[in-house]
């Protein structure tokens, strides 16, 4: 038979906030186990929560960026259930009026667009974690995670394939970055997502059992974890078995997913107003000022860089990848330079440097307006495209100075002087016979390696069409040569 | 030498004044202790030697002409559910027993920063589980009017040592009644504030959107002083008003000619001890003599009060006690094998009778398919009995109403009768769930010269309207006599 697959997915994104949801513990990752606490992160008895207004302001600009409506106020509520790492053995979440409702994100697949319905988002604060030394019978607990802000992302059950998954998650992540909410960094756990998937036959209304998945650690863990799980219902199905309701684990080592405890009867977390926080009320004022801040998504942005220069898919999408390489790129554009051009300068040059000194784009030295000029340079013939990409933009990179500087400096400007070349041609030229003899036999590569040579002997700063131009001659005067190859 | 039947104020004054030294009124306090102290009960910790430290700042401070606070040198005494950062906190528990928090409560900042001096920890029902102090996990308190009965609770060890003149003024915390019903039965002052004047920081949560912190003290004036040092916003309590305080003191004076007093008829019921409607229905006269109006009033969902609070406190209490489980602090079982035995056998040793009840009760209240029914119903009756103050406060100034049923009753007389025991609280419910303030100061004597305490309430934020109401009260009815030595 023919299943339809249906996915939704429960993300949850750790907000990046300086300090905790309800106290003012610092959220850096990697800390000394429990340096990062304080009575209130604690739990200890008598402490109060005091909600750290930044997030929730995060917490609209996400919910504003994925769509979603923002009710006029919100309230939290604590959802019980015990465990080592949760310190009050509550934690301090969001059940019925959580801060964001509804709202959709359009995620590109190869198979065209598709729109993944919000259900909600809400707020909560994030767990410690257990600490397992080796073969020691005992668990220490860090609560350094305790009462970081979370929010957690419901789509409702729209995702028909684990690729589109895995694209909606990567959107999400996009999103949030964008928003300048969160890194959503998935190894570091500021972004994390269990699944629930269920299959039904084709064409039929009502949904299947439905599965949770766990323990997804990477897109490629939330790909491959549904498309095992996809195939082992289908499996099951096919032999007439009933799916169990239950939390499966993913096993990323061995690409398969286990039962980790079935749902026989459903947790009880009697959810109940939290009492030590008032309602919160969300203005008009506070929500216009945060759209400000969400600005233009990125899918939104491709579109534009595709229709506005004329940009390929491919490059707008790279280039939209991330919001500070969109932003570097169009203040090269809003200096008046060639899109295009600029276009192939940050996708190739700036992101490579970017990936080999491992920084940020707005740590590079070179700012966007040092690219235009130096994009002027080459347009103007100042330099050569290969110079400048080789020598004279690491050299920026690596002190910060301008192009015109780093040109003069090393000696880089590029010689177009008529004499100057041709002297440069035929002293390539006698010194390699065998080349000229080449070249007269019709053999297409001597024109290419004479080329090198005679950029070799101009220090490579020689115009490379006039010292072609200027190489075809000579090679045609020296007589013979039919093929004198564009190379 | 100071005397230990002073005033808080009148210990304020003579310390600011230089005419009595800090340590010579705390070193007064602690030989009354000694001498109290082991036939009453009240204190779980005693610390001697931080109070006589604490004391010699405070003389410091006096003697290089820098400004003591408007508490110098007053011995105070605070209940066992209020973090002190140098003395245990134990809620009176096994499961806190020898718990040293790392941190100090707002009340107590406040206190000490006023220069008062903490004495010690007062015994309590345990978590403020109970009416009576016999919940306590370590030890009843007895009340210093009659040895053999209890002293009221939760906040029985703060209401016998003031009622005893250990300490001239106390801390208490009140839930359901947990400050009045106390003072009524000990013939002492005990004001629950509105909810949201004092701060619940460091304040060991029992039903957390009823629980207030409040002072206990043989005199009104004394109750407004206290209420002065420790009301006001703490931004580390979200529930705490920024509602601007006003000089509580002020009021004292200003008499209740023309106050419209209302006396509730749900109030008066059967079955409670005919001497506490006798001496209430007499206050209430003496209110008519100095120029007030009483009117007969209605608050018709008062007969829902102890239920609707028996299931939203007993709710909040089962989340705010889930905390107590052997892992982070406190007690931890020695047995335990793997984690959820762990919960268990922690808890099961940890945690008394009462306390086990009510966990399971508002876990019963939250459940899922039972929560509509207990916990959501409950807090739609709790918000019409909010609708009654608000009605009633529409005609009158101040409500007035006996504190207590009866007048305390013997050690071991409702231990095992849990409803009788809810049922003292009957009268004091009601100001929690509406988050009204309320006082209970003394009224007279039953036959066998016992205690009767007269409650009165006001509307949100009008703790100056109890104020200036019990403060008449008490002039024209004389400040009840100390207790003879219990």
């Amino acid at each position: 038979m023919e299943y339809e697959t249906v996915i939704g997915l429960e993300t949850h994104v750790q907000l990046g906030t300086r300090s905790k949801l309800f106290c003012s513990c610092p959220t850096d990752f990697g800390g000394e186990p429990n340096s990062q606490t304080c009575p209130v992160c604690l739990g200890l008895p008598g402490v109060l929560p005091v909600l750290n207004g930044k997030a929730l302001e995060y917490a609209v600009t996400a919910g504003l960026a994925l769509g979603c409506r923002i009710p006029e106020t919100t309230k939290f509520d604590r959802k019980h259930y015990y465990y080592p790492d949760l310190p009050k053995n509550y934690q301090i979440s969001q059940y019925d009026r959580p801060v964001c409702v509804g709202g959709a994100v359009e995620v590109e697949t190869p198979d065209g667009a598709i729109r993944i319905r919000i259900t909600r988002a809400h707020l909560e604060e994030d767990a410690g974690k257990l600490v397992h030394q080796g073969d020691s019978p005992t668990s220490g607990v860090d609560l350094n995670r305790t009462g970081i802000p979370l929010l957690e992302i419901v789509s409702e059950p729209d995702i028909r394939s684990p690729r589109n998954a895995r694209l909606y998650l990567e959107a999400i992540r996009q999103i949030m970055r964008y928003a300048g909410v969160s890194e959503c960094n998935m190894e570091q756990g500021s972004l994390r997502c269990d699944a629930n998937i269920s299959l039904r036959p084709a064409g039929a209304e009502e949904l299947g059992t439905k599965v949770e998945i766990k323990n997804m650690n990477s897109f490629a863990h939330v790909e491959g974890a549904l498309a095992y799980e996809e195939k082992r219902q289908a499996k099951a199905l096919e032999k007439g078995e009933e799916i169990v309701q239950e939390t499966r684990l993913y096993d990323a080592e061995a690409g398969t997913t286990r039962s980790m405890r079935t749902k026989e009867y459903a947790d009880d977390y009697r959810y109940f107003p939290e009492p030590d926080l008032p309602e919160f009320h969300i203005s008009e004022e506070m929500i216009k000022r945060l759209k400000g801040c969400v600005g233009e998504l990125p899918l939104e942005r491709k579109r534009r860089y595709m229709s506005e220069y004329g940009l390929s898919d491919y490059d707008a999408g790279v280039l939209t990848g991330e919001k500070p390489v969109a932003e570097y790129f169009e203040k090269i554009v809003e200096t008046g330079a060639d899109a295009k051009k600029a276009c192939n300068w940050v996708t190739q040059d700036i992101l490579r440097v970017l990936g080999e000194k491992k920084i940020a784009i707005g740590e590079l030295k070179v700012r966007p307006k040092g690219v235009a000029e130096l994009l002027d340079l080459i347009e103007a013939g100042r330099v050569n495209n290969t110079l400048a990409r080789n020598r004279v933009f690491p050299k920026m990179a690596e002190s910060g100075a301008a192009a015109s500087e780093v040109i003069e400096k090393e000696g880089l400007a590029q010689v177009s002087d008529d004499a100057a070349i041709e002297e440069g041609c035929r002293e390539a030229i006698g010194a390699n016979p065998k080349a000229l003899e080449d070249y007269r036999n019709g053999k297409k590569n001597a024109v290419q390696f004479l080329f090198g040579q005679a950029m070799r002997v101009l220090k490579g700063k020689g115009n490379p069409q006039a010292v072609r131009k200027a190489l075809e001659r000579l090679l045609s005067e020296e007589g013979g040569g039919q093929n004198a190859g564009r190379g | 030498m100071s005397d230990y039947t002073l005033s808080a104020s009148a210990i304020s004054r003579l310390v600011r004044s230089g005419d009595v030294k800090a340590v010579d009124s705390v070193s007064s306090a602690f030989t009354r202790i000694e001498q109290v102290e082991p036939r009453v009960d009240a204190f779980l910790h005693l610390d001697r030697a931080g109070a006589m430290a604490a004391a010699e700042a405070v003389d410091r401070m006096v003697a290089s002409g820098a400004d003591p606070g408007p508490l110098a040198g007053v011995p105070v005494a605070v209940k066992d559910n209020i973090a002190t950062p140098d003395l245990p906190t134990s809620c009176a528990s096994r499961i806190l027993k020898n718990y040293v928090p790392p941190y100090s409560a707002a009340v107590v900042e406040r206190l000490r920063s006023a220069g008062a001096v903490i004495v010690g920890k007062t015994n309590m029902d345990e978590f403020a589980m109970g009416s009576s102090c016999e919940n306590s996990a370590f030890k009843p308190t007895r009340n210093p009017h009659d040895l053999s009965r209890i002293p009221g609770g939760s906040s029985g060890g703060s209401a016998a040592a003031v009622a005893s003149a250990m300490v001239p003024v106390s801390l208490g915390s009140d839930t359901g009644g947990s400050i009045r019903q106390p003072a009524a039965l000990t013939g002492t002052v005990g004001f629950k504030p509105t909810y949201g004047r004092v701060s619940r920081y460091g304040l060991i949560a029992f039903g957390s959107s009823l629980d207030q912190i409040g002072p206990f003290s043989r005199t009104v004036e004394d109750c407004a002083l206290l209420m002065k040092v420790i009301s006001g916003r703490d931004p580390r309590d979200s529930t705490c008003s920024s509602t601007a305080v006003p000089d509580f003191l002020s009021f004292l004076n200003d008499g209740v000619r023309s106050l419209r007093i209302g006396l509730p008829a749900e109030y008066f019921i059967d079955g409670m001890q005919p001497e506490v409607e006798k001496s209430v229905r007499a206050a209430a006269e003496v209110f008519t003599s100095l120029g007030a109006r009483t009117l007969d009033i209605s608050l018709p969902h008062t007969r829902f009060a102890v239920a609707v609070y028996y299931v939203v406190a007993t709710a909040e209490a089962s989340s705010n006690l889930a905390r107590y489980d052997g892992v982070h602090y406190g007690y931890r079982t020695p047995e335990a094998v793997g984690l959820v035995d762990l919960y268990q056998k922690t808890r099961r040793d940890g945690f008394g009778d009462e306390v086990k009840r009510r966990i399971m009760l508002g876990t019963f209240a939250l459940s899922s398919g039972y929560s509509e029914a207990y916990y959501k119903k409950a807090l739609q009756v709790r918000s019409l009995m909010k609708r009654d103050f608000d009605l009633a406060f529409q005609d009158v100034d101040v409500i007035i109403a006996p504190t207590t049923p009866t007048t305390a009753f013997r050690i071991g007389e409702k231990i095992n009768d849990p409803l009788s025991m809810y049922l003292s609280d009957v009268f004091t419910i009601s100001a929690n769930l509406a988050t009204i303030p309320a006082v209970s100061l003394p009224c007279g004597l039953d036959s066998s010269g016992l205690p009767i305490g007269i409650q009165i309430m006001a509307p949100p934020f009008r703790e100056d309207l109890v104020l200036k109401a019990a403060a008449s009260l008490e002039r024209a009815l004389g400040i009840a006599p100390l207790t003879a030595d219990p």
